[in-house]
């Protein structure tokens, strides 16, 4: 039972990739380290669906006894006002309260409980697609969330070292398709970038400098894309895809970041500085 | 045709038109050995990006890329496309849409050659994307081509039929859009209570049906 919600707190998955042809994208967990390790903890399967929660504030009642683990942003945490630390293994009695505050470093934090939430899969998946608006709406007050009897699995590990995601950020890129359609690519791992405020799932905006189109390039043909592409618009802005982003896109695309380092991208904060270098 | 790598999970296959793309998505589609390999093949106007499973190396990707689709020059080779038994999908449209008078004067035909034109030949769904749903026609008559309109409308409604360059389109739901609309159409294109959900699945052939208002 969800008491209190903060930031959107989303149901996310391993995604449900394959449907690009019918304009679906993947979707799925932002930060799939954090999300596959809060289900491991737990004895889920690597599919399981977990919650996914930007900047803390939620808090969830248990109705019945159970296991959960938090990973990812390291937020505050007290389970029945007893504090706890994130990547333990804590267990639940019916009526005792979990309580996120606002982590200190990182944005989303996982919350996985055993057996997995076993809300309707839409195609395969039970993530929320915030752009095509598929999967199960955002959590908010008073919803009953479900639980799965996918936790077959030993609780091996009691607790793992909580994450930290303080210190600079450089992150792999591999030279886009087209990076030729802009004069000067080199920009994009020579300028220290800040993430835009109007980021989210679906994009994260870059804010630092602008990168010159080529001359008499005309319009790119859509194509398709995956996360971690950085696609530059006229205005010169690079964005870079998340899980949600549009299953193709008619901006050039001058780099993509390494598929294992997008993971990190899910936790930059607005105004969090970035970095990239040629992989 | 070029391969261009799309970081360390993406081909990017570079195809000379539409005709290829759809050719070349049912080869690998038709692939025995693609399952494996890839986790989607994500088509586009002028270029299918195959997108390989974890752990698997981009090299190995080209291995399901047909020979026939290599293209060094735009004059390429005739491609073989894959034959799908299919039912033609009738979709039935009022002609009565904001840009249909702009449309017959860009393409300097009566409003009723325009629907006679559209109504007149089978599209084909060339590939999805944008929004669930939407599939871009091609195969149309080549008197409809024009351009996206200046100023993209901020909402198009739900069922509106566009044009847009060599592609139509219906909305399957109403969402900002800049194709020319020609008509609106009931018919329900994302049902995800259908299976499959979307009405207009890659490699169907659509005809359009001129109904009164």
């Amino acid at each position: 039972m969800v008491r209190a919600v903060g930031g959107p707190c989303l149901v996310q998955d391993a995604g449900r990739p394959g449907h690009a042809a019918i304009g679906v994208g993947a979707s799925g967990a932002a930060d799939r380290t954090s999300y596959g390790l809060a289900n491991r903890l737990v004895g889920n399967g690597p599919g399981a669906a977990a919650l996914e929660v930007v900047l803390g504030g939620l808090e969830v009642e248990a109705t019945a006894a159970t296991w959960v683990c938090v990973t990812g942003a390291p937020v505050p945490l007290t389970v029945a006002g007893r504090a706890e630390p994130t990547g333990a293994v804590l267990a639940l009695r019916p009526g005792d309260r979990l309580r996120m505050g606002t982590p200190a470093s990182g944005l989303r934090s996982y919350l996985a409980v055993r057996g997995g939430i076993a809300v309707a899969p839409v195609l395969g998946s039970r993530s929320r697609d915030t752009l095509a608006g598929i999967g199960p709406a955002p959590l908010a007050a008073g919803d009953r969330v479900p639980l799965g009897a996918d936790g077959t699995g030993e609780l091996l590990v009691d607790a793992v070292p909580p994450t930290s995601y303080d210190g600079p950020v450089v992150l792999r890129v591999v030279r886009g398709p087209r990076a030729d359609w802009v004069a000067d690519a080199d920009r994009l791992v020579t300028t220290t970038w800040q993430v835009g405020a109007a980021s989210d799932r679906v994009g994260l905006r870059l804010d630092g400098a602008a990168l010159t189109p080529a001359p008499d390039r005309g319009e790119l043909p859509s194509e398709g894309a995956l996360r971690g592409a950085i696609q530059v618009p006229p205005g010169g802005g690079p964005v870079v895809f998340g899980p949600d982003h549009p299953v193709t896109g008619g901006y050039p695309v001058v780099g993509v970041v390494v598929d294992a380092d997008t993971d990190r991208l899910a936790q930059l904060r607005p105004g969090d500085p970035v970095r990239f270098r040629w992989a | 045709m070029r391969l261009l790598p799309y970081g360390d999970r993406g081909l990017l296959v570079e195809l000379a038109g539409t005709a290829e793309v759809v050719a070349c998505t049912d080869a690998v589609r038709a692939d025995p050995a693609a399952a494996a390999l890839l986790l989607d093949v994500v088509p586009g106007a002028r270029s299918v990006l195959l997108v390989a499973r974890p752990g698997i190396p981009l090299d190995r990707l080209r291995s399901v890329v047909p020979d026939e689709m290599v293209v060094e020059s735009p004059a390429s080779r005739p491609f073989r496309p894959v034959r799908r038994a299919g039912a033609e999908i009738r979709v039935a449209v009022v002609y009565d849409g904001p840009d249909l008078a702009e449309v017959a004067r860009q393409t300097g035909l009566s409003e009723a050659e325009v629907v006679a034109a559209h109504t007149g030949t089978p599209w084909r769904v060339a590939f999805g994307g944008f929004a669930p749903g939407f599939a871009y026609l091609v195969g149309g008559d080549p008197r409809l081509r024009v351009p996206r309109r200046a100023e993209p409308r901020t909402t198009v409604p739900a069922g509106s039929v566009g044009l847009a360059g060599e592609f139509s389109g219906v909305y399957p739901r109403a969402s900002p859009g800049g194709w020319q609309l020609i008509g609106r159409t009931d018919v329900v294109l994302w049902d995800l209570d259908r299976e499959p959900p979307a009405l207009l699945a890659a490699g169907a052939t659509v005809r359009f049906v001129a109904v009164p208002a």
